[in-house]
């Protein structure tokens, strides 16, 4: 018969008007309290819409979640390098970055003018940026991560918009905190919580000084 | 035994021979290192794609683009790719002429899918495809100076040749592009154009054969004094996806002509590809089809891969890595589908109902690519030789200082109930909605008709091609990653309208659903087994050609890839191409336009499914 299939359609609506207040009925009053109810509602089992006001309610986002990057600096307070860079300014990042919006000044010793492993100045357009995560992909040393705040709309481009060092540095804790998972993972990968260059070191240092105790006991014996 | 009972079953290298017996002089194998296909002199180049056509079957023109060997041969070349709709490789066949005044003949008249190509070839390369019926500029406006793909054409802030530029490390004191090169003065004209054109309205040259300013007064057929009209729908005009011109010619409210106008949205992709190193093509090709950026990763990754394999030290994806792959393109194509049936039906005036209710499931999957890749559309998955990572064990969010709003659920869990339950209830229940609809069948039904021999002369592709009853899809026609061990269908159509065309994405949906039920299994026996590309962020890519297609949810994506470097030189693909299906399957928008309504050109248009970045690219 005609109009059977709009008929029928409209039921549809009618069931999707009914879910979204049903939902609205199951979780009266939680909506803003109680474990687990925003999950439950955005879930798999969610039936019917729910809206987030945003900007008064924001969704947490995942752990891998890329927007801007930023430089991974030790806590300030750690008890032997607060505050320390972690990138070496090896360039790899500006080298992969597809855009070219990273732009490094190689550390240099001032009395000698050799390299150092730490940057003079490290910027980010982040107009350019396009949020690939290639820089904290292929960086070696786990030195630059991407960021989770991605509210950063200003009303004057040219002034607000190149990220300078200073800027892009956060503690290590603040990578702990938005991706505990991949931080852990990470840091299984080194060995360590310390930086790998550093890791290395300690290593080395065991190495030096057991060999040292080997041969001591060996003269000793 | 007859051999040449039937040439259109010959494989590649006997149809190459018979060419060859026939024409040996104009034809000759392309023996470059890397290479493969024929060089056919350009004088005898319509007998031979008339022949390849007509005798040999190869009924389908997929990719027409050019190359400019400066330095390296000093020569251009024209690279065709030819299919049979039956299935199987391409004929690779290439026409090489002069730089100066580079001339091949047009191939518009055999392959009738080849006219936004070579318009496209012409804008980009200035090759004169003769006997062209409408060679004019296709993505660029008339005033632009130059050939933008030409090796020694420079853009408005152009640094380097080649990424990586020098100016970021180790003395990377940062400055902007605009800076340098102010904008406004960045702009080059030709010596002969006049600025003044700039503020002219008439745009003569587009609305020249649409037989326009000649005799609007004229009588038609039944005797009428009528106005033929000429009516721009778009650029900015939400019924066209983006920015997208269509400028009609009405016979009262029938369409006269339609021609669609593009390139608003032009940002030269290839040549910031060729600047591009080969990872930093990656992400960018995120950029082209917005709501599928998952496969049209794929689609580039295999072309390189193509390369890589020709090469030392290259071992392929894992078996995991393979079904991560698959599992989310097939997600996107349900994505693009539920998205582009939303909107076919706000085209039809059926205002948001369907498009949010298709958003909501949609919402869903962007969930896990957002806790997968890193981000919703931007997705960046694919890597050479494997994906960025493995999905992870939790889609979970952290609250943190910036967000609150915390989730948590088992990723195995979310994706099992999704494909098994959630997917297929939904559909079911649109298909209630939806299919049985009377106005929506009213409007769709005998709408925009493609019959089968057009759409495969016009070089359409993907569900435009299926709904016309051709059941070409390249998952089946040229298998790549684990398809061939995967059981679904290709859904195809019967009369080649919009319903059709709704109902083929339909079906593809549920065959996805299919698919990915096989996936599931295939992820949990797989589990542990490594996904992320050894390849290096530089690669060393062999010299050669590649051309790497996928099946896009808007139809075939090709990539087609030179690499030409020295090995020791910068790793930057020498020439990257996008075959966009968007852009293509528009070559039939006019076609199908002819003889409806103003208000079904809206609906044919989102029938077709086409998304600006990639037409525009
Ligand atoms: S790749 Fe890492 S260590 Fe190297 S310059 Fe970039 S941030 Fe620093
Ligand atoms: S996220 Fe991508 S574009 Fe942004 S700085 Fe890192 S590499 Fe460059």
């Amino acid at each position: 018969m005609y109009g059977q299939g709009i008929a029928r359609g409209l039921l549809v609506t009618m069931k999707h008007i009914a879910r979204s207040y049903m939902d609205d009925i199951r979780y009266a009053g939680r909506k803003y309290s109680g474990e687990g109810n925003f999950g439950a509602r955005q879930g798999m089992q969610a039936t019917g819409s729910y809206t987030v006001q945003y900007p008064d309610e924001k969704i947490a986002v995942p752990e891998r979640f890329r927007f801007i990057p930023f430089l991974i600096v030790e806590d300030h307070d750690h008890p032997e390098r607060p505050g320390h860079d972690w990138c070496t300014s090896c360039g790899i990042c500006a080298k992969v970055c597809p855009p070219q919006c990273i732009w490094i000044v190689r550390g240099k010793n001032p009395q000698t003018g050799r390299p150092v492993p730490e940057p003079d100045a490290f910027y980010i357009d982040i107009d350019i940026c396009m949020n690939c995560g290639y820089c904290s992909e292929f960086c070696p040393f786990d030195a630059i991560k991407m960021d989770h705040d991605y509210e950063l709309a200003s009303y004057d481009r040219t002034s607000a918009h190149i990220f300078d060092k200073q800027k892009l540095s956060k503690e290590m804790s603040h990578w702990k905190r938005i991706a505990p998972t991949t931080a852990l993972e990470e840091m299984q990968a080194r060995g360590g919580w310390e930086h790998k260059d550093i890791l290395r070191e300690k290593a080395k240092a065991e190495r030096a000084a057991a060999r040292a105790r080997k041969s001591a006991s060996k003269q000793s014996s | 035994m007859d051999v040449v009972a039937d040439k259109t079953q010959l494989d590649i290298s006997a149809s190459v021979e018979l060419l060859r017996e026939r024409w040996p002089d104009a034809i000759s194998h392309d023996n470059r290192d890397g290479f493969s296909g024929i060089i056919v002199d350009p004088a005898q180049l319509d007998d031979v794609a008339l022949a390849m056509r007509d005798e040999l079957g190869f009924d389908y023109l997929s990719s027409v683009t050019g190359v400019d060997y400066l330095g390296v041969a000093d020569h251009m070349e024209v690279v065709y790719h030819a299919y049979r709709t039956s299935g199987g490789p391409a004929l690779v066949f290439k026409a090489q002429t002069g730089r100066d005044d580079p001339r091949v003949p047009s191939l518009v008249s055999v392959w009738p899918g080849a006219d936004f190509q070579e318009r496209e070839a012409y804008d980009l390369y200035g090759i004169h495809f003769e006997g062209h019926p409408d060679l004019r500029r296709i993505l660029l406006w008339d005033g632009f100076d130059g050939h933008p793909l030409r090796k020694d054409w420079q853009e408005a802030y152009y640094e380097e040749e080649h990424k990586p530029f020098d100016s970021r490390w180790p003395g990377g004191q940062v400055y902007r592009a605009e800076e340098k090169n102010v904008f406004g003065k960045n702009v080059k004209y030709p010596d002969d154009f006049d600025l003044g054109r700039l503020n002219d309205v008439s745009e003569s040259d587009l609305y020249q054969g649409l037989g326009l300013g000649v005799d609007v007064q004229a009588l038609d057929s039944d005797g009428l004094r009528t106005d033929r009209l000429v009516v721009n729908l778009g650029p900015h005009h939400p019924s066209t996806h983006g920015v997208f011109r269509m400028v009609v010619t009405l016979d009262g409210e029938t369409i006269a002509s339609l021609d669609p106008v593009m390139g608003y949205l032009h940002r030269n992709h290839e040549k910031i590809g060729e600047r591009n190193s080969f990872l930093h093509n990656l992400p960018f090709t995120d950029r082209l089809d917005y709501i599928s950026s998952m496969s049209n990763n794929l689609g580039y990754a295999l072309a390189v891969e193509q390369l890589l394999s020709q090469g030392a030290r290259y071992s392929p994806p894992t078996y995991r890595a393979e079904c991560l792959r698959v599992l989310m393109v097939e997600l996107t194509r349900i994505v693009n589908h539920l998205w582009s049936l939303g909107f076919l039906l706000n085209d039809l005036g059926a205002f948001f109902t369907p498009m949010l209710y298709a958003n909501n499931e949609r919402e869903k999957i962007l969930d896990f690519f957002e806790a997968t890749a890193g981000s919703r559309l931007m997705c960046n998955y694919m890597r050479f030789a494997g994906v960025y990572r493995d999905i992870p064990e939790r889609i979970r969010s952290v609250a943190n200082l910036v967000n609150d709003k915390v989730r948590d659920y088992n990723t195995m869990d979310y994706l099992t109930e999704m494909v098994n339950e959630r997917l297929p209830r939904f559909l079911d229940e649109y298909d209630t909605l939806l299919t049985r609809n009377e106005i929506l069948r009213e409007r769709t039904v005998g709408v925009g008709v493609l019959l089968p021999e057009d759409a495969i002369a016009l070089s359409t592709c993907g569900p435009l091609l299926r709904a016309s009853g051709v059941p070409y899809d390249v998952r089946r026609a040229d298998p790549y990653s684990i398809y061939p061990e995967l059981d679904f269908d290709i859904p195809i159509g019967k009369n080649g309208d919009i319903y059709d065309r709704f109902l083929v994405r339909f079906q593809e949906m549920r065959e996805s659903v299919r698919i990915l039920r096989q996936i599931l299994p295939r992820l949990e026996r797989s589990q542990g087994e490594e996904v992320m590309s050894k390849v290096a962020h530089t690669p060393r890519v062999p010299v050669g050609e590649a051309y790497g297609r996928v099946e896009n949810p808007k139809g075939e994506l090709g990539y087609y890839v030179v690499s030409e470097g020295d090995p020791k030189g910068p790793q930057n693909p020498w020439r990257y191409h996008v075959r966009a299906p968007s852009f293509i399957n528009l070559t039939a928008l006019g076609p199908m336009c002819v003889g409806h309504k103003v208000a079904d050109v809206v609906t044919i248009l989102g029938s077709i499914d086409i998304v600006l970045g990639e037409t525009d690219r």
